[in-house]
């Protein structure tokens, strides 16, 4: 964005053309891959059109189940996790709860947690023989080797592991915004004689409802195309969901066109429920950023200060400390399902993992460069769509929107697919390098990463960008030097999301990746396969720590100032 | 194909299956094995320049690493890449990348000898015979046409958890396995993943029939994916009994003093056969030969019986004492061809019954 040599052009001409450049690249990135999709569900074998696919998809109750499945699954995680972040997110944002920053902390440790690993981990936890809940509560209870208290091989099992790692994204989105509501509203409020209720309910509930929504809608499509957890549990259990159908669909031989097919209900679901989430909230207004505006003040808990913080550790304790505590013991201990004792401690497995285990360089060199890469670009990407579509800037901006959003319908195994297809054949093959991963790592987490800025960027009222307009700067250099800095931490807050999303991934990554190109989760989910639970328990460790110093490194970023969501104010 | 301890209907299906076998039109039938190939300097000496090579195997993965540690120390200077997933996957991931005409692999090992059947069909195997198969490897175990040869042999089998089940309790048959009493608390691979439960459940369907695998199927199995697992979860106490799974994890952690048991099941073992073979277009085509040799060596062969728990076809190499030996056990008959032509339905079949 070189607009600063040339100021006087740049005002009129660069930015035209680089925007133009964004929604060309946004075109391909998603149009191919769901065009190949699109093309793939309605050809039958010999490659004439047909609609046999979706017949077999409606028809056949080896699809139907999976189809409810999936949905029960979706809408109990999004109900769960908007009734536990919602609650966590205003105490941690507007209360005067002790350790708030550390609370902020320990959900970002459980976002970072890769929903295949908390998956592995809850296995340990609760497997109902071998869990290790199970055992104590065994030996506390003195019940027989029957008893089982906790049984992760069952739905609701599945339900509650993916919403440990679904219920921080509810929680960002509302702490964020509940971070942006200045005081003065409710002080005004309070000033007028309303009670904390009123207050409440006609103020910051009204404002901290657009992201609510969007959290709700994001932990609803992100439950419903999750292929990692059901990926370790659901076959166990005995059931599929729509993901791990689909998957189980490329066993050979590979039957595309009704993977093709079984993704597209869910692309469909997803388009409904954006539009109604438009409809919804796109009559209001929420700028809450102007020029002038004051920090939130915290509201005083009082006594309750202490069991707020109980019940916040009590709910992290659940992707936190549980999961990882299971993880260090299955890394060192003799048998994973063994409590470590001072006998059954053994190094064995780090041997293992770093000296014997071929894999594991490599995995971890193409993981890392993968994330940075996909974060920088990813995020980039994203600001530049958000603010053309939050200000309106280029005429199709909603078409724009939509395509950015559209990513996150495609469960990211059909998203790899239609990356396979597009790019295996001439005149670009992408296939066996890691340019395809990344394409699809980016494609993947721009809807997120757009929704994130978008939503910071209502919040920022155009007035200052106007002011820098009228002052006769471009739209690109008024999005660097006014939009970009005031959206600092949240653009870092996007950059780490995608960066951890990417770490992360697994579904598209298991299609795309070839020996060469092989990445943490898709070494993890192989080793899983044969239940080398020690091993990934030292792999998943090592990727904890890793991910964590990048995150720690990128909110030290100068200029940008520390990053969501480790901020506290 | 091994005629071993086998009952009348075995042998006749046998013969049949063999002149199956000998009337597949490979595309190279008519070349004729070339001659054994000793490990020359040359050959170490241009495996060196390559400097790498890249092994598809379905064995579990320790013991792959094992082996590749050992070929690393023995020609210092080459990295060994191991690439270990289920066979089915693995024949999945090489027919997609050959497809986009990527040649990733130099050396390839499947759980399901049914794909060395393909492959060879495809054309995709380059012809080499290490010394030691044409010196020390029975007829039955090296392709006519020198593309590949058994590499390994195992069974999978029924175990138990000595800790959760008193021997004289545990099944003693696939049969036994249908009372309710194991309701719950069954352990299996899935032929979907796993080259060695779509051999074993090959096998069993065709001698016990699928009514056993419909009867099972009511039996709230744990669902798992490779025949390395169930071990496992055998040993993490997770589940007590086992339908299927491989011997060699079994002989491993009851080496270690973890509390498994072996059950041979009184209606024959089902007889797994691992062959490698070196492809056409390896990336690194000396280190491939030279890894497809020292896989074949007696030390080699000696090392994955000792350290894997495997059997080995080749003349020279000893069983490890403890284990009960391959001729005392009463086997079912493998037969790669048969599984090549049913694949599928064992797949659809088997997913009716299953649900996964």
């Amino acid at each position: 964005m070189g607009s600063r040599a040339l100021p006087s052009r740049a005002r009129r001409d660069f930015s035209g053309a680089i925007l133009f450049i964004c929604a060309a690249a946004l075109c391909l990135l998603v149009l191919l891959p769901i065009g190949w999709l699109v093309v793939f569900a309605f050809t039958g074998r010999g490659g004439r059109f047909t609609l046999a696919n979706f017949r077999l998809l409606f028809t056949d109750p080896a699809f139907l189940e999976p189809l409810l499945t999936t949905l029960v699954l979706a809408v109990s995680v999004s109900l769960i996790c908007c009734l536990v972040a919602a609650p966590m997110g205003w105490i941690v944002a507007r209360t005067d709860m002790p350790l708030r920053r550390t609370v902020r902390f320990l959900v970002l440790a459980s976002f970072v947690t890769p929903p295949f690993l908390g998956a592995i981990a809850w296995e340990l936890l609760a497997a109902p023989n071998s869990g290790l809940l199970n055992q104590l509560h065994r030996a506390l209870t003195g019940a027989g080797p029957e008893a089982v208290l906790f049984d992760v091989y069952t739905l609701p099992g599945l339900v509650f592991v993916i919403c440990c790692y679904t219920f921080p994204y509810v929680f960002v989105l509302v702490a964020n915004a509940l971070d942006r509501i200045p005081g003065e509203l409710e002080d005004a409020s309070a000033m007028l004689g309303g009670s904390a209720w009123r207050t409440a309910r006609r103020v910051t509930i009204p404002l901290a409802l657009p992201a609510l929504a969007a959290g709700a809608l994001v932990a609803f499509l992100q439950a419903m195309t999750l292929f990692g957890a059901p990926g370790i549990l659901a076959l166990p259990a005995g059931f599929h969901t729509m993901t791990t159908k689909i998957w189980s669909l490329f066993q050979y031989p590979p039957k595309p066109e009704l993977a093709a097919a079984a993704s597209l209900p869910l692309l469909v679901v997803t388009v409904v429920l954006l539009r109604a989430q438009s409809a919804v909230l796109g009559r209001r207004g929420y700028t809450v950023i102007g020029g002038r505006s004051g920090p939130p003040r915290p509201v005083r808990l009082g006594p309750l200060r202490w069991p707020a913080l109980g019940l916040c550790l009590a709910t992290l304790s659940l992707p936190v400390f549980l999961p990882y505590a299971a993880l260090v013991n299955a890394a060192f201990s003799r048998i994973p399902s063994q409590p470590l004792t001072f006998e059954r401690f053994t190094l064995d497995h780090v041997r293992f993992v770093f000296l014997e285990l071929s894999a594991t360089r490599l995995a971890l060199k193409n993981t890392f460069l993968l994330g940075l890469l996909a974060a920088t670009s990813g995020a980039l990407l994203a600001l530049v769509i958000s603010y053309l579509t939050a200000r309106a800037a280029i005429r199709g901006h909603r078409v724009l929107g939509f395509l950015a959003t559209a990513p996150i319908a495609i469960p990211g195994i059909a998203l790899g697919v239609g990356l396979f297809l597009a790019y295996t054949r001439g005149p670009v093959v992408l296939y066996g390098t890691l340019w395809i991963l990344l394409l699809a790592y980016v494609t993947i987490e721009l809807p997120a990463a757009y929704q994130q800025l978008q939503a910071s960027l209502r919040a920022v009222s155009p007035e200052l960008e106007d002011a820098s307009r009228i002052l006769g700067a471009s739209r690109l250099r008024t999005l660097r030097d006014v939009t970009a800095p005031l959206l600092g931490p949240s653009l870092i807050a996007t950059w780490c999301f995608v960066f951890v999303a990417v770490v992360r991934e697994l579904s598209a990554a298991a299609i795309l990746f070839t020996s060469e190109t092989k990445v943490l989760s898709v070494l993890i989910f192989d080793l899983n396969e044969s239940g080398d639970l020690a091993a990934i328990s030292v792999l998943g460790l090592t990727m904890l720590i890793l991910t964590s110093a990048v995150i720690a490194a990128a909110n030290r970023v100068p200029g940008l100032g520390g990053g969501l969501p480790v901020r506290n104010n | 194909m091994q005629t071993r301890n086998v009952g009348r209907r075995q042998v006749l299906r046998a013969v049949t299956v063999a002149a199956l076998v000998l009337s597949v039109p490979g595309r190279t039938a008519a070349a004729a094995a070339p001659a054994p190939s000793k490990v020359t300097p040359d050959l170490i000496e241009a495996a060196k320049k390559e400097g790498k090579v890249i092994w598809y195997t379905a064995v579990d993965l320790p013991v792959a690493e094992r082996i590749g540690k050992a070929f690393e120390a023995k020609y210092p200077g080459i990295d060994m890449r191991v690439e270990r997933s289920g066979g089915e996957r693995i024949f999945q991931r090489i027919g997609q990348e050959y497809a986009s005409n990527i040649h990733a692999v130099d050396v390839v090992n499947s759980s399901d000898a049914a794909h060395f059947i393909v492959w060879k069909r495809d054309g995709i195997l380059a012809p080499y015979v290490p010394e030691d198969v044409a010196l020390h490897y029975p007829a039955e175990h090296k392709d006519p046409d020198g593309l590949f040869a058994s590499w390994r042999g195992w069974l999978s089998v029924i175990g138990y958890n000595t800790k959760l089940v008193k021997a004289e309790d545990a099944p003693r048959s696939f049969a036994d396995l249908l009372d309710p009493k194991w309701s719950g608390k069954i352990v299996k691979g899935h032929p979907g993943y796993s080259g060695t439960i779509m051999t074993a459940t090959f096998q069993i369907s065709r001698d016990l029939g699928w009514g056993y695998f419909e009867k099972l199927s009511k039996q709230k199995v744990m669902q798992v994916q490779s025949s390395a697992d169930p071990p496992k979860k055998l040993a993490l106490g997770e589940r007590s009994v086992m339908a299927d799974g491989n011997e060699y994890n079994l002989f491993q952690l009851k080496e270690k003093g973890e509390p498994v048991e072996i059950v041979y099941p009184a209606e024959g073992t089902p007889l797994i056969v691992g062959p490698s073979g070196v492809l056409k277009d390896a990336p690194h085509p000396n280190a491939a030969r030279l890894l497809q040799s020292f896989l074949f060596s007696a030390e080699g062969q000696q090392l994955m019986v000792d350290f894997g728990g495997l059997r080995s076809f080749h003349a020279l190499v000893k069983e490890k004492a403890g284990r009960k030996p391959l001729r005392e056990i009463k086997l079912m008959k493998d037969d790669p061809a048969a599984v090549e032509k049913q694949a599928d339905e064992i797949k659809a079949r088997y997913s009716k019954y299953f649900k996964v």
